[in-house]
């Protein structure tokens, strides 16, 4: 894979005694939108701070474009929408990107109409001269991403992108993602919103406590690990109450808090128990990237960080 | 990180974006650049100089106002690389957001340095004026000289300011620098009262400041008084700034790149 974007082989980040990254291996291919998922702590940003040389790997080999990733000639080809947002409040809309560009030593005169590019392009035509505090959240985000791409850059790197904003405000991002992705961009996400990746990624991998868990693309990742249907239930009284419920048929018991999930590949018998009684609210759907999700990381909760 | 990979070019990016939100607000900030010390000598070099009249040979507002010269290059050079550089590395991600393009730590480091100690020249100049219509300067033909002096020490307070600011877990902890390093400075390297007055001891020990070099430098030079010994003082502010420098460096490196 001598073309690749990204090549990690045996990655490992150790923090003091603990290894935060467990010796990683995977390639992102030119052109498409790579995941990385996983639930809080596993160990995403991580991964992402080794590959723009913020924090030097512990042990194997991580390159970006073919070198190193901690050499820093591979940094005016990328482009980086963190987790936090680091905007300069000082600043106009306008001259965080001119102040951004000149970062990249790119002239004053190119950065102009490539700011009318860009604002045009995160909807922000017009909002060139507001303060960054008059934004919206999604507005703040979208700058963010303009701001990622004053360079040009071929890689396109993203931390959460979307966590935080209303469900317009992600739409809108995730829509101009895919126009990046079709101007030949490549493109990293990481994410633990499963609809995100459903809709934007064309591989990814799922990581947990360091280690990737799968890899693949969305649809066979789902056929691979999780049965087509799922009826989620809730309003059942106990554990019992759920596998008499289900007795009998061919279906997977799981839950998470009080919903009960059942998987099979044929729920409709379930679907006609579940009518019979009215005390129950059950949904019935096709199996998602959710469901692969918390099959491969477990139903627990996880704290921050 | 290698600290000798400066570019001059990604060092002034940086420089200027402090430049250009100071420009924002500089009317406010000129206002105190002006009128601090416009009080400081009208309050002190007139009210005091009246019962002093001469100190260590010369007038005491000229005495007064080539200390306060210095003693402001260090405040502000020090509060510049302590709390603004505190907030853009920690409050603001401001640093972060910079190490995500081609500029190094290594060269945020040296344009902050350099950032406040131009913010010391601004208020240097500032009260170089208003010594001047106070007629705290005598010699007005060495008297400019003075101004790239202020920036060297400038330069030389805000390396070991950014250097604190790279291992300060809050604001908090500013005071200990203040009540430890620049009180002491404030008080014992020349600025009110000639260093000969203290005791042997005392004298010694304020010979290994910088703010005493700064002094005895600026003085001499806008006033009758003899300078001595300029290159040993020029060595001292530039060992400071300099080794100011690669502290900060390497702890801001340690802080932000783990
Ligand atoms: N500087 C650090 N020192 C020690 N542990 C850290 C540091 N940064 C992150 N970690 C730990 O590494 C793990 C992965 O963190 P992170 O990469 O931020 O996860 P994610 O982005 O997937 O939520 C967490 O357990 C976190 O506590
Ligand atoms: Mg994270």
């Amino acid at each position: 894979m001598s073309d690749a974007v990204v090549t990690a082989s045996g990655v490992r980040k150790r923090f003091g005694d603990r290894d935060v990254i467990c010796g990683v291996d995977f390639d992102i291919r030119p052109g498409i939108c790579f995941g990385i998922l996983g639930p809080n702590g596993a160990g995403k940003t991580t991964l992402m701070r080794m590959l723009l040389g913020l924090s030097p790997i512990s042990s194997g080999e991580y390159m970006l474009f073919g070198q190193p990733v901690s050499s820093h000639a591979v940094h005016s080809r990328v482009g980086v929408v963190p987790q936090q947002d680091n905007l300069d409040p000082d600043f106009s809309v306008r001259l965080n990107l001119k102040v951004y560009a000149g970062y990249f030593g790119v002239s004053a005169a190119m950065a102009e109409s490539r700011i009318d590019e860009l604002l045009e392009f995160s909807a922000l035509t017009g909002r060139g001269h507001d303060q960054v505090s008059s934004l919206s959240g999604g507005m703040r985000r979208r700058l963010m991403v303009a701001r990622a791409l004053i360079n040009n850059p071929d890689l396109i790197v993203l931390d959460e992108p979307s966590t935080g904003l209303d469900p317009q405000a992600r739409h809108l991002i995730w829509q101009r993602l895919r126009s990046l992705k079709k101007q030949g961009k490549t493109l990293i996400l990481t994410t633990h919103y499963m609809e995100e990746a459903a809709e934007l990624c064309d591989e990814l991998i799922i990581l947990d406590h360091g280690h990737i868990l799968t890899r693949g693309t969305p649809r066979n990742l789902i056929a691979e690990h999780v049965e087509p249907e799922v009826v989620a239930i809730r309003g059942l009284a106990d554990e019992t109450d759920a596998t008499s419920l289900c007795a009998g048929l061919d279906l997977r018991l799981d839950h998470v808090g009080d919903t009960w999930f059942c998987y099979g590949h044929d729920a409709r018998p379930l679907v006609a128990r579940c009518i019979e009684r009215p005390e129950l609210t059950f949904i019935h759907r096709p199996a998602s990237l959710e469901d692969l999700f918390l099959k491969l990381t477990g139903r627990d909760m996880r704290d921050e960080g | 990180m290698n600290v000798f990979n400066l570019a001059p070019a990604r060092v002034a990016a940086v420089w200027r974006r402090n430049f250009l939100v100071w420009k924002k607000l500089a009317g406010v900030s000129m206002l105190g650049n002006f009128g601090d010390p416009f009080l400081y000598l009208l309050g002190l070099g007139y009210g005091l100089g009246h019962y002093i009249g001469d100190m260590g040979g010369i007038p005491y507002m000229a005495f007064l106002a080539s200390g306060i010269l210095c003693s402001s290059a260090m405040n502000t050079a020090t509060f510049e690389g302590l709390y603004s550089a505190f907030t853009r590395m920690n409050q603001q991600g401001t640093w972060e957001s910079i190490l995500a393009t081609p500029i190094r730590i290594q060269e945020i480091i040296a344009a902050e340095q350099i950032w406040a100690a131009t913010k010391s020249l601004i208020s240097g100049a500032a009260i170089f004026i208003v010594a001047g219509l106070l007629g705290g300067i005598q010699q007005w033909d060495s008297a400019l000289l003075a101004l790239p002096v202020i920036f060297l020490t400038g330069l030389a307070f805000a390396g070991p300011a950014l250097a604190i600011c790279a291992i300060a877990p809050s604001y908090d902890f500013f005071l200990y620098y203040f009540t430890l390093a620049i009180t002491p400075m404030f008080l014992f390297c020349g600025v009110f009262y000639p260093l000969d007055t203290l005791p042997a001891t005392a004298q010694i020990m304020a010979q290994a400041l910088p703010l005493t070099h700064a002094v005895a430098l600026i003085r001499p030079l806008l006033t009758d008084m003899p300078l001595t010994m300029p290159w040993l003082h020029v060595t001292v502010l530039a060992a400071y700034a300099i080794s100011g420098f690669f502290l900060a460096a390497h702890l801001a490196a340690r802080r932000l790149l783990h």
